[in-house]
């Protein structure tokens, strides 16, 4: 009797937890517009430099954000399994998830030190300043994820799919979509309108 | 493990989260991104209206991953929590970015003019 009172009371939790979370994460959206308005305001002040549509090359930013949206998807793939109570698979995409993410962080770390090494550094212009700061404002953002993401690949087999699992797992999950909506504004109005 | 609660955070936002809606998700997000990146390899549009599409693509990619992904909906009670402080943050960044983006464009005109 006990224990069916605190799951009663620990769902009536989870509902609001889970809303603060949200709440979190719109907040986190306005960060990113306070960004991309910085963006857009000093993206012609290049100091005699090349716009970023051009120093960077289109093909390699496409397969970026497939890469990020694949791991969109299989993340939604180990919510399905989690529902299932299948706990490898759940475990399995998100192996998968945090594979695809670590792709994409690699190809935007990769292309930040070409940068830099070809002289577009921070330091450069003001529009590239913009630049570093939000593109890497959301590298961050996605290597954080992928740290919470380890973190929840070592508990799972752990501490089983409990309450407390599939809270931190819906949490990432709405996390994570957050993040891949950001880049979806990243790639057209960084990349694609850059390059026009 | 043996003694399973009764599981109400799988209704998270009131609508059971399903595989076709993923799908339909992924392939409409992919699509999207592919005429975005099409639109700008081929040069088919050119100035105002090429820009106007491209807002407009990222816009309808963005509202198919929120229903699909983040499952916004105003079906439920929960859904409704989640979506009116979601159309609030949306007004917010609207005001923000439209306001600061005038703003500029005045300040750059006066100080050409």
């Amino acid at each position: 009797m006990q224990h069916t009172i605190a799951y009663t009371h620990h769902h009536d939790t989870d509902a609001m937890d889970i809303f603060g979370f949200w709440l979190y994460i719109l907040s986190d959206c306005i960060l990113f517009a306070t960004l991309f308005v910085a963006y857009i305001t000093l993206h012609a002040n290049v100091y005699g430099d090349l716009g970023i549509g051009q120093l960077t090359k289109m093909p390699y930013v496409l397969a970026e954000t497939i890469i990020l949206l694949i791991s969109s998807f299989t993340y939604g793939l180990a919510i399905l399994a989690l529902y299932k109570l299948e706990i490898k698979k759940v475990i399995c995409w998100l192996v998968f998830t945090f594979l695809f993410g670590a792709a994409f962080i690699g190809m935007e770390i990769n292309e930040f030190v070409h940068l830099y090494f070809e002289g577009h550094s921070w330091q450069s212009s003001a529009a590239l300043s913009a630049f570093f700061t939000l593109v890497g404002t959301h590298g961050l953002h996605v290597l954080t994820g992928l740290v919470w993401m380890l973190v929840l690949i070592v508990q799972l087999p752990i501490m089983g799919i409990s309450p407390v699992m599939k809270k931190r797992l819906t949490y990432l999950g709405l996390f994570w979509s957050f993040l891949d909506i950001i880049w979806i504004f990243v790639f057209t109005i960084v990349y694609l309108m850059g390059a026009v | 493990m043996t003694h399973q609660p009764p599981d109400l955070s799988m209704e998270y936002g009131g609508v059971k989260k399903s595989l076709p809606a993923y799908l339909v998700g992924f392939l409409l997000s992919l699509i999207l991104t592919l005429i975005a990146f099409g639109l700008i390899e081929t040069r088919l549009l050119q100035g105002t209206l090429l820009y106007t599409s491209l807002i407009l693509l990222a816009f309808i990619q963005f509202l198919v991953q929120s229903v699909c992904f983040l499952r916004l909906n105003c079906r439920s009670s929960a859904g409704r929590w989640n979506l009116f402080p979601f159309l609030f943050t949306l007004l917010i960044i609207a005001i923000f970015i439209g306001g600061s983006m005038w703003i500029m464009a005045n300040l750059n005109y006066n100080m050409m003019n």
